[in-house]
């Protein structure tokens, strides 16, 4: 028989502690020696100081100091045949850390291999570009100073790609408001028509089922059907119900009555 | 609407059709409109759909104008962007007298799924909408259907545009 386990407080124990799904860490394997990962390792520890360096999904992930980037993504170009850089970007860890995470996905089209290198940098610290090593890093580079306002020095065109160039603001930032701040929510209208014209076009409707039942223009009133445009003052408002659109009560108690008089 | 066939037996037998310039004027603006080749997202595909041989617009005198200016009707077909909002109104601006708008699917209408920051919420804000059509995306027989509600609309309508009050943001 199965363990008895008293259930007296079974309600109060909360299966879930995590509001949300929480992703499991990846696990973290050594660098075997002798492979080829372990041979990056040790070109890249000839040109810069290794942080941490671990196996993660098959992927050789590289903490470097930010000041090198530059130096180890050369390294794995030019010693490696990490020929590919096929993404670069940021996460914001400010809440977490107060740092922004800066990666670079590197790949080897030889080898089939990929390599992360990943670097920590602080609020208003810049990073070196690597637009000269990686052509492809050029958009990329500028997408990052778009949506976490990261700079890279040394960048050939280092302006907004995605968001207008007279935005305020980088949306990608964990503080950002995803429903916009003061400048985003007004940014067509100032753009358009001016700052003056606010007023007249009035503020976001952020709730598409919003239903105005004193707006006798865009809303249709069933059952207290008025012209339409009627404006309507809420506080006096007439009583004026139609009688189709009310429910037609049958009583079943003295209905049988009707029903067999209709035969 | 006009008297297309002429009653020869109550006209004295006289090709005489008796109508108003207000309808005659109507008649021709409603049965040619061209609308703008405007899609911005997904629902451009089915403004597409609507297009080609299948639906067919083109039997209701309805042709895709690549240019605002001969363009009569801007159908804003999918997402409009807060960086684009700009362009869509010069596009409509640059389009000549008389025009109307349509309001194609969930995005324009309202912003849709997208209430982020990056969208505008209801093209709306922007540009003056006759007819606004619902849908994610609406099928090509809802923008016929559309199509054939503005048609109404504008047999409404005075010939003269200064009468039609619209409801126009400037």
């Amino acid at each position: 028989m199965r363990k008895y386990t008293p259930k007296d407080n079974l309600q109060k124990k909360s299966y879930y502690t995590d509001r949300f799904w929480v992703a499991p860490r990846v696990p973290k394997e050594m660098v075997e020696e002798g492979s080829h990962f372990d041979d990056v390792v040790k070109a890249l520890s000839e040109v810069s100081e290794i942080k941490e360096s671990a196996i993660e999904l098959g992927q050789l992930r590289v903490v470097i100091n930010p000041t090198d980037n530059f130096k180890v993504l050369e390294a794995l170009k030019e010693r490696c045949g990490y020929k590919m850089m096929s993404e670069m970007s940021a996460v914001d860890y400010l809440a977490k850390d107060g740092e922004f995470e800066v990666f670079y996905q590197m790949l080897n089209l030889d080898e089939a291999k990929r390599v992360r290198v990943v670097c920590r940098i602080q609020r208003d610290e810049a990073v070196e570009s690597v637009v000269s090593l990686f052509k492809s890093a050029n958009f990329a580079e500028r997408e990052m100073f778009d949506m976490f306002g990261i700079k890279a020095n040394n960048h050939p065109f280092l302006k907004r790609i995605i968001m207008p160039d007279d935005w305020e603001g980088h949306p990608l930032l964990k503080t950002y408001p995803l429903q916009g701040d003061e400048t985003a929510s007004w940014y067509e209208v100032d753009k358009i028509f001016g700052k003056e014209y606010r007023d007249i076009i009035g503020p976001e409707n952020r709730d598409p089922s919003k239903v105005d039942r004193y707006d006798g223009q865009r809303f249709s009133r069933v059952g207290y059907e008025v012209p339409f445009g009627t404006e309507i003052d809420p506080e006096n408002e007439e009583e004026n119900p139609i009688a189709y659109s009310e429910t037609f009560m049958v009583d079943y108690t003295t209905g049988t009555e009707t029903l067999s008089r209709r035969k | 609407m006009a008297q297309h066939q002429v009653n020869y037996a109550s006209s004295a037998g006289l090709p005489i059709a008796l109508t108003s310039v207000d309808k005659l004027v109507n008649w021709g603006r409603s049965n040619s409109l061209w609308p703008l080749t405007y899609g911005l997202a997904c629902c451009a595909i089915e403004m597409m759909a609507s297009g080609a041989s299948r639906y067919d617009f083109d039997r209701m005198g309805t042709i895709f104008r690549a240019s605002p200016r001969q363009a009569d009707v801007m159908i804003l077909a999918g997402t409009l962007s807060k960086k684009h909002a700009e362009f869509a109104r010069r596009l409509y601006d640059q389009m000549s007298e008389p025009k109307w708008v349509i309001s194609m699917g969930s995005c324009a209408n309202t912003g849709g799924m997208f209430n982020t920051y990056a969208t505008v919420q209801g093209v709306d804000r922007i540009v003056p909408v006759d007819i606004y059509l619902p849908g994610c995306a609406p099928r090509p027989e809802t923008l016929q259907y559309a199509m054939m509600m503005l048609q109404k609309k504008i047999r409404r309508e005075s010939a003269d545009m200064k009468k039609n009050v619209k409801q126009r943001i400037i």
